[in-house]
């Protein structure tokens, strides 16, 4: 197991390295000179050329990408032109909503999906199973960003039943913390919900016909600790991809769902950085997003060793 | 079949023929069973016809602006209402179609033929491949929308530019769909057998490899026309894409958010244009991915339909 | 010795929804087992074999696209009629069943001493201690070396044998009346498949279980089975215990099966018989009899009406689905001496 463990970390590093590598070049993508696109049009000559000494831009490319992800294994993301302050610092003082809302929102996603999922599968067919194939669909094909904008327009604007914008931090009460958070968490959530939904209907249907499930049945088990014994532990690897997939679209969901609710996260500081032109900013949040997306692909794949033990032996 | 078992003297081309027109009624017989797929492909085509000759029907300019009009609920004059600056809502939405769909149509054809030549020149070189293939990871494990975003950042709010950007972001899932297959292809005995009668790689990559590959791509490429018109209507949404005052369904509920207290429509209309495309597009391209790929088809069909007496 | 009837089935039709309507796999079969008595089931592949077995069970799920009919009685019971609650009760406990393919008929993400165990928790009042001790001794039972350690392992850890060993110390492991082994060797080879052969005969001697066996090799059948039921197309066309079946075949498809068996001290330049064509499909039933599109002496009679499983009168215990049964009977007692 602990050599399984290893593998999968060390898989990563080759991506991590791509995807450093991807961020930096980002902004050397800029039509024109960077640091005149920083400064804006009026800039003179000489603000420039002190602008490029500061952020190293003038130095070899190679040199400038070494001395950032030095800076970056440092866990210095560079700093932020704007604000004059470290983006690490940017990204510590914005990352608390969006983090709560991703989680919030997958624990409602996981919460509506499994169930319904499983039922659908059990009762595959059925009236119950259409309903949730067509709400499947629904949710597919909703962005999250304008679900939050109905879902605003019927509880916030017509029905008045909850508020439509801001955010509560959890120190001021957890009730009071949830009920801001709870229409961006169903507008991501509900999205999320919709695929893990349709991957558990038919990932448990593909495990309901293995032979292992009628020789459980033979043995006189119940149907109910069939399918969440025998079924739904077999089921769980493809719905745990799943959700490892998707938390990157979730994440990125939340940056767009904050926008609508005026929610102060990494999705405020992303779009303020880009009027703002701060692209050390831009680089460090992105970095920091796909290093935890990443990271949280790598547990769900020890997660995997966990849970079906072939995958501990056959994955190389 | 009947027709195969009676005579042998039939000319072959006969026979042919006839399986051919056979097997022509089978998938036109399946293409219409699958219900939702045909609803699907109608919507979607009336959507692309609203983008190529709504604008010639709609009676306003969707930038003209009219103060006195500002924010006027729906009625006979203006059939879905007006914005914020006055403008009519129902041009904007005709001609916002153009840009939304016109964005998915490039972005698809685009970032199909890139991942087309990166997955088949890929799969036939194997330096070529890891190179590659660790690009695309890299590209893939960035969360589309944040890569996209950063790349509007870079190179500037313009439908040009968010064509490029969103191109980068979908290239690679196309790049892996191509080279799965091309792979699987390589292996076949006739490959090898070409290779060994000294047939040129362009010859086997082009003419032998590309044709098998083509048909996951197109599923992949309806799949992402509508990924690409979510995320451009994210940016636009977001003030990095389309850029204002050119309308895209997206810029249209940037300006309805500004105004939700007082305009549902601003947010409903464009709203329900976005689930239709995306919606029926995707109803396409499930249906189609059920014709191309019998297996996946099979174990669906018949979990659903046994309980049909 | 006369036994106790365990299992009376009669008249069990199984039918399954699909797309183009109901489609009949076990179409009115007919048997019994005695205790302590081994039945051979028998038939190509997709005759129904595995569906009869598994409706004993009831494994088929009847909410969703199954329905059955006829009387299933056990020990006096009419199984079909159980609610599901007692029907869960039976599985397993007096009546279990091993499957085809070990490999895929034990659960991957569980080790097989939790396997083992599920099965006396669920029907015995014991402890997870007692369980698990009665789990290492059935896994010495079926002849596993160190059982202490395999019963930590993972299905994917042990061989073929090894898994449909612990298929089988499942199914023993509440001691079964009867026991429903749905070719439990096909999947193995020849010298395993004697071992697991050994284990079940030795088994059904001390134990005294109803077996029935399912399979498609006749020299299986041969070596273990009291008696033998020959199915075709969802019916079963012959019923004679195995020494009458291989003296004297009386349909025309068992002989046919059997002599498709190449012997060794046969003429090898004779081509091997074949029972000619191949099984119709079950959604193209044609009526009359069954075998007629494949039979050699098929007449008009066989192609209009089905003939009935009946009695046959010169062979104690026999019966037979065929019109022509004794004609053809004399044509190839006929046929021996001249060639003889």
């Amino acid at each position: 197991m602990l050599s399984y463990i290893m593998k999968r970390i060390l898989s990563a590093i080759p991506v991590l390295l791509v995807v450093s590598i991807v961020i930096f070049l980002i902004i050397h993508i800029t039509p024109g000179n960077p640091a005149s696109v920083i400064l804006g049009e009026e800039a003179t000559p000489e603000q420039i050329a002190e602008l490029e000494e500061s952020l190293g831009l003038n130095l070899p490319i190679h040199q400038q990408y070494f001395s950032w992800i030095a800076g970056v294994f440092q866990g210095d993301l560079g700093t932020s032109y704007f604000m004059k302050a470290p983006v690490t610092e940017s990204i510590a003082n914005s990352i608390v909503p969006t983090i709560s809302l991703a989680i919030f929102a997958q624990i409602i996603a996981l919460l509506i999906a499994i169930p319904i999922g499983v039922l659908a599968a059990n009762k595959r067919g059925s009236f119950a199973d259409s309903s949730m194939m067509v709400f499947a669909l629904l949710g597919m094909s909703i962005p999250s960003f304008l679900l939050a904008l109905l879902l605003v327009l019927l509880f916030g604007v017509q029905l008045g039943w909850l508020p439509v914008a801001g955010f509560r931090p959890l120190s001021e009460g957890l009730l009071i913390h949830l009920q801001y958070l709870i229409l961006p968490a169903i507008s991501l959530g509900a999205i999320q919900a919709a695929l893990i939904a349709r991957m558990t209907r038919s990932s448990i249907l593909e495990v309901l016909n293995m032979n292992y499930i009628k020789s459980a049945r033979a043995k006189g088990v119940k149907n109910f600790s069939l399918i969440l014994k025998h079924a739904f532990r077999n089921a769980l690897l493809p719905i745990l991809t799943v959700v490892g997939q998707t938390f990157g679209t979730l994440i990125t969901g939340a940056v767009v769902v904050e926008t609508v609710f005026n929610i102060p996260g990494i999705g405020q500081l992303v779009i303020n950085s880009i009027e703002r032109r701060d692209f050390a900013v831009i680089q460090g949040v992105v970095l920091f997003i796909t290093v935890l997306y990443i990271f949280l692909n790598l547990i769900i794949d020890i997660l995997y060793g966990m849970i079906d033990p072939r995958v501990r032996l056959d994955r190389k | 079949m009947q027709t195969l078992k009676t005579d042998t003297n039939v000319d072959l081309s006969e026979i042919k023929s006839t399986l051919k027109s056979e097997q022509r009624k089978i998938l036109t017989k399946k293409i219409m069973k699958n219900k939702l797929m045909v609803a699907g492909g109608i919507i979607f085509i009336l959507l692309c016809l609203l983008a190529l000759f709504g604008p010639m029907l709609v009676k306003y300019d969707p930038h003209e602006m009219t103060v006195s009009d500002r924010l006027t609920a729906p009625s006979g004059d203006h059939l879905l209402g007006t914005d914020n600056f006055g403008r009519d809502l129902l041009s904007r939405i005709v001609y916002g179609s153009r840009a939304t769909l016109g964005v998915g149509f490039s972005v698809a054809i685009l970032s199909s033929l890139f991942g087309l030549i990166i997955g088949l020149y890929s799969s036939y070189y194997k330096t070529l491949d890891h190179i590659l293939m660790r690009i695309s990871d890299g590209l893939m494990a960035i969360p589309g929308v944040l890569l996209a975003i950063a790349l509007m950042a870079a190179l500037g709010p313009s439908t040009r530019n968010v064509i490029i950007a969103l191109s980068i972001v979908f290239t690679p899932y196309i790049a892996r769909v191509v080279r799965s297959v091309a792979l699987s292809v390589r292996e076949q005995t006739y490959i090898e057998a070409m290779r060994a009668q000294g047939a040129s790689s362009f010859r086997i990559i082009w003419l032998h490899i590309m044709p098998n590959t083509i048909s996951p791509l197109i599923v992949q490429a309806t799949f992402i026309f509508s990924d690409a018109m979510i995320t451009e209507a994210a940016l636009s949404f977001l003030g990095v894409g389309v850029p204002a005052p050119d309308p895209s369904w997206g810029n249209i509920l940037y300006d309805g958010k500004l105004v939700i207290f007082n305009a549902w429509w601003m947010t409903v209309f464009p709203g329900i244009m976005i689930i239709l495309a995306v919606m029926s597009l995707n109803l396409f391209g499930d249906g189609l991915r059920d014709l191309i790929d019998p297996r996946v088809k099979s174990g669906k069909k018949i979990k659903g339909d046994k309980h049909a007496k | 010795m006369q036994n106790e009837t365990l299992l009376e089935v009669s008249n069990l039709k199984t039918h399954f929804g699909s797309d183009t309507g109901f489609v009949t796999a076990v179409d009115g079969i007919s048997f019994h087992v005695e205790e302590g008595e081994i039945l051979g089931v028998v038939g190509e592949s997709g005759c129904g074999k595995s569906v009869t077995a598994e409706s004993i069970l009831r494994l088929h799920d009847e909410k969703f696209n199954t329905m059955y009919e006829g009387e299933i009685k056990y020990k006096g019971e009419n199984l079909l009629k159980l609610p599901l609650s007692k029907m869960e009760n039976i599985r397993g406990n007096e009546i279990s069943m091993i499957f085809q393919d070990p490999m895929s008929s034990l659960n991957p993400v569980y080790t097989i001493g939790n396997q083992i165990t599920e099965a006396l928790l669920l029907h015995q009042d014991i402890s997870k201690k007692e369980a698990h001790n009665k789990a290492i001794e059935l896994l010495e039972l079926v002849g596993i070396p160190s059982p202490e350690k395999r019963i930590t392992e993972y299905p994917h850890e042990l061989s073929g044998g090894m898994q449909q060993r612990v298929m089988i110390a499942i199914g023993l492991a509440c001691q079964p009346s009867l026991l429903i082994a749905d070719e439990p060797t096909t999947a193995l080879d020849v010298t395993i498949q004697a071992q697991i052969l050994d284990i079940m005969l030795r088994l059904n001697k001390e134990l005294k279980m109803g077996v029935i066996f399912i399979t498609h090799d006749l020299g299986v059948v041969a070596e273990i089975c009291d008696r033998v039921a020959v199915m075709y197309l969802g019916q079963i066309v012959e019923e004679a215990r195995t020494i009458d079946l291989f003296e004297q075949p009386l349909h025309p498809y068992t002989s046919g099966l059997l002599e498709s068996i190449p012997k060794m001290d046969g003429d090898r330049s004779k081509k091997l018989n074949v029972v000619k064509g191949s099984v119709p499909s079950l959604d193209s039933i044609p009526q009359g009899c069954r075998f007629a599109s494949r039979c050699p002496f098929a007449d008009e009679l066989c192609l209009k009406e089905m003939p009935e499983l009946r009695p046959f009168k010169d062979e104690e215990g026999s019966k037979v689905r065929c019109w022509h049964a004794e004609k053809i009977l004399n044509e190839r007692k006929k046929e021996h001496v001249s060639t003889d």
